[in-house]
């Protein structure tokens, strides 16, 4: 292998921020025409080398090589010029403008002093066509799926000649079908001589496509290995340093009595005729497609949202839940889907997060007891193992795992029988993963019950006692132990697809 | 290294914290060396009653801010309501009545603005400068365009004083006590820092965010009433057109006093030292006979460094946090 096979070669990066070295001398070499995936705890490194190459942030020490030459990159733009894509996590664009206006979005063409827009559409329309997608050039962007959107996105790369595309956990808010559009766009992108550096938590997929994968940990690149000659055991082991013995923690509880039971509920146009119950002790996973309706029928039973019909059962007693604090009131409590969104606060303290729900604990009499809520808060998140320097930093500074073991700590002080956690392991690294799991373990070991939703199945399958699958609104079925598998529960959620087409032939 | 760097973040935290307190000592010392007459017990009284009725206004909106709204109409609301209090004042000489008319009035308009704004979800800018125009043309409408005069006793809570002390500043400092307390001391006062942080976070652990907004007008109301009063007292009359542009006065000493705009952030003690940071700044230019049209040019460019500053700051701990 010469040296004109790397498109790509970074050696001896080191990045130092006041206080963290976050990269130190780093080597990475791409290969023309390959998949190289990088693996590695969140704060390992990975955002910040892949920052430096996409000119955000420039290295302290240490050489980038572009096709054998010694390059410096000054900012995004820059990078453009070298032919390096970057495809966010979080995807960038105006969701009010259309589907052209976007892909050409600060790069408009000219003519005189106006855009030459005829030339866009033609341009436009043509590059749908050979990408074989089918938009409309004038389509507005909120009109399309997040899945669309990083078509376009690679489609943008691809129009600007990239020859390095980076892609950041691109795949943590698409589904599996969506997933496998993706992973054809590589195969066809790699097919053209481009190379990609892709970022992923989920070692299904990694091995699904990478060629080459390189693994982080503390700021530096642990080690590089061909996908065919290292297990999935072996990438979590050197992620973490530590033998994960079992990805997921299973305990066996008792299960105990009927805690909630859904009859019925229906909400018209987003889910109908959700029926389920829940018993102590108890984790009851709810699989599906994005779109299923698996959220929206949580956000109603937790108060968020409304509903038209059908009625819950909390305890055996029927409950009418018109908000978010009555559903608290009768011992329910939800993490929801995104933490920084509706989640967390990010400028308030740790202390001010874990009191949030309960703050009728801690204001009795009309006035505040701060003891009390010292008290709470430190019970409270040392049970959740939350490390942080002390309960008065905002909790923006914490790491992921950590505000999301905040919020259980949040809802464990609320005492609920019932735990709703929508993807609550989402952009979590594998350490604390297995926290997150501990920590559910505990609620159940309690005699509370928990519903979890989960895109990631294999989660489900480990950590779930039953399944609901659902789809298009309706539950499609529900699977026990035994019937577990990625199989049985794809199949019901496509399942309604199915019959549609069944008819339809 | 570690310890080093904790301590280190520790001093820049407490700096950036009272660097309003910092910078009001450094103004203070600024003035005393620039005018002879600054440091003396007259002249800083009567800067505490000129900004007693501003802090007062500014203690509601510094409410409205942290929990994510904001009131354009208090200038306006204590035109309407104060010329309303003087005319029952006048008709009844009642003073309990007059104080009761303003506040029920200013409560009203501001009753108003919550339901625009929690009900109906308009932007607050929106919404209170849609009040701001109607509450000046109720002003004005009843009035005539006159100014009310012959007020008689009622000059007496703006001008009087109780001992050394002037009747506006006792007022200020009561109703700062109580709003410190309603702050840090009360279920509501927290739920407004969780709804200017993050009003769906807020509200997906069931608090009430409608109701907490609400609430922040309804307080604002009460303290543009009471605000309205001692500023017709002071000024000796019904003024339908005065008053004018106090809500940016407010909104200065609000922002100064390092109340965040983006919501979530601030402290009632903070609005107060912001208050006379501004309040100072005014008075020695007035003592130095400094032009007023250049005075209002150096207030504008204070509130520009003080945003500035509140954005520099947040964005430095994001990137801090950002690695």
């Amino acid at each position: 292998m010469g040296a004109e096979n790397n498109v790509l070669e970074l050696s001896n990066i080191t990045k130092t921020f006041p206080g963290v070295k976050a990269l130190d001398k780093v080597n990475f070499k791409l290969k023309k025409g390959t998949v190289h995936v990088l693996c590695g705890e969140n704060g390992a490194g990975k955002s910040t080398l892949m920052k430096i190459i996409d000119g955000v942030y420039k290295q302290d020490e240490g050489d980038i090589l572009i096709n054998g030459q010694k390059v410096s990159i000054k900012d995004p733009l820059d990078a453009k010029k070298h032919g390096i894509a970057m495809i966010f996590q979080e995807l960038s664009y105006v969701p009010d403008m259309t589907l052209e206006e976007n892909l050409w979005l600060g790069n408009w063409p000219r003519k005189g002093p106006g855009i030459d827009w005829k030339y866009i559409r033609t341009y436009t329309t043509e590059l749908l066509k050979k990408e074989g997608l089918p938009y409309q050039p004038d389509v507005k962007l909120r009109s399309l799926s997040v899945s669309d959107i990083q078509m376009l996105e690679i489609l943008k790369a691809v129009s600007n000649d990239a020859q390095i595309i980076i892609m950041d956990e691109p795949t943590s808010a698409i589904t599996n079908k969506e997933v496998d559009k993706l992973f054809a766009k590589i195969e066809e992108l790699k097919a053209r001589g481009a190379s990609i550096i892709y970022i992923s938590h989920k070692m299904d997929e990694i091995f699904r496509i990478a060629d080459e994968i390189t693994i982080f940990r503390d700021g530096r690149s642990i080690i590089t290995a061909n996908a065919k000659d290292i297990t999935v055991d072996q990438v979590v082991e050197y992620m973490v340093n530590r033998k994960i013995e079992n990805q997921y923690p299973k305990v066996e509880t008792k299960v105990g009595k009927e805690l909630l039971r859904v009859e019925h509920l229906t909400r018209n146009g987003v889910f109908q005729d959700v029926s389920f119950h829940l018993h102590g002790g108890e984790i009851v996973g709810f699989a599906g497609l994005m779109g299923a309706g698996r959220t929206e029928t949580m956000r109603a039973i937790f108060g968020l949202d409304p509903y038209d019909s059908g009625s819950i059962f909390i305890n055996q007693k029927q409950v009418t839940i018109k908000n978010v604090r009555q559903s608290i009131q009768n011992g329910i409590a939800m993490l929801t889907e995104d933490r920084r969104r509706s989640g967390i606060i990010p400028i308030l303290s740790v202390r001010e997060n874990t009191t949030l729900a309960s703050l009728e604990r801690i204001f009795t009499g009309g006035r505040l007891h701060p003891r009390e809520e010292q008290k709470l808060v430190a019970e409270s998140c040392e049970k959740m193992h939350v490390k942080t320097a002390n309960y008065e930093t905002p909790i923006q500074t914490l790491s992921g795992g950590n505000q999301q073991k905040v919020i259980f700590a949040k809802w464990l002080l609320c005492n609920p029988d019932v735990l709703i956690a929508d993807e609550p392991t989402r952009g979590i690294d594998v350490g604390a993963k297995r926290e997150i799991y501990n920590l559910m373990n505990q609620f159940a070991l309690d005699g509370k019950g928990i519903i979890m939703i989960s895109s990631e199945l294999p989660e489900l399958i480990g950590v779930c006692d039953r399944i609901y699958v659902m789809c298009e609104g309706h539950i499609s079925g529900m699977l026990t132990r035994d019937q577990f598998s990625q199989e049985a529960i794809m199949q019901l959620a496509i399942a309604v697809h199915r019959n549609e087409e069944e008819l339809a032939q | 290294m570690n310890q080093i760097e904790t301590k280190n973040v520790n001093f820049r935290k407490i700096i950036s914290k009272y660097s309003i307190i910092l910078i009001l000592i450094i103004i203070m010392v600024m003035c005393t060396i620039a005018d002879s007459n600054f440091l003396t017990v007259n002249n800083l009284l009567n800067v505490c009653r000129q900004q007693s009725v501003t802090i007062i206004v500014a203690l509601g909106e510094m409410a409205l801010i942290i929990c994510g709204a904001l009131d354009l109409s208090a200038g306006s609301v204590i035109a309407f309501s104060g010329v309303l209090s003087v005319m029952s004042y006048k008709a009844t000489g009642s003073m309990l009545l007059a104080f009761a008319v303003a506040i029920l009035i200013s409560l009203f308009i501001n009753f108003l603005n919550g339901i625009m704004v929690t009900k109906f979800k308009a932007p607050a800018f929106i919404a209170t400068l849609a009040t701001q125009m109607v509450a000046r043309g109720a002003a004005l409408y009843i009035t005539n365009g006159q100014n009310v005069y012959e007020i008689g006793d009622y000059t007496v809570v703006g001008q009087g004083s109780l001992g050394p002390v002037p009747i506006p500043v006792v007022f200020m400092l009561v109703i700062f006590l109580i709003v410190a307390y309603l702050m840090h001391h009360t279920r509501w006062g927290r739920s407004t820092y969780a709804v200017g942080g993050n009003a769906e976070a807020a509200n997906a652990s069931g608090i009430n965010t409608n109701m907490v907004i609400m609430k922040a007008y309804l307080l604002h109301g009460v303290l543009v009433g009471i605000a309205a009063v001692l500023f017709m007292s002071r000024v000796n009359g019904g003024l339908p057109a005065g008053a004018d542009g106090y809500e940016m006065d407010a909104l200065t000493a609000t922002i100064v006093g390092g109340t965040s705009f983006t919501g979530g952030i601030g402290t009632p003690w903070g609005t107060v030292v912001g208050a006379f940071v501004v309040g100072f700044l005014s008075n020695i230019m007035n003592l130095m006979t400094i032009d007023s049209y250049i005075q209002q040019m150096v207030r504008g460019a204070i509130i520009a460094v003080a945003v500035i500053w509140d954005i520099y700051s947040k964005s430095r701990n994001t990137y801090r946090k950002g690695k």
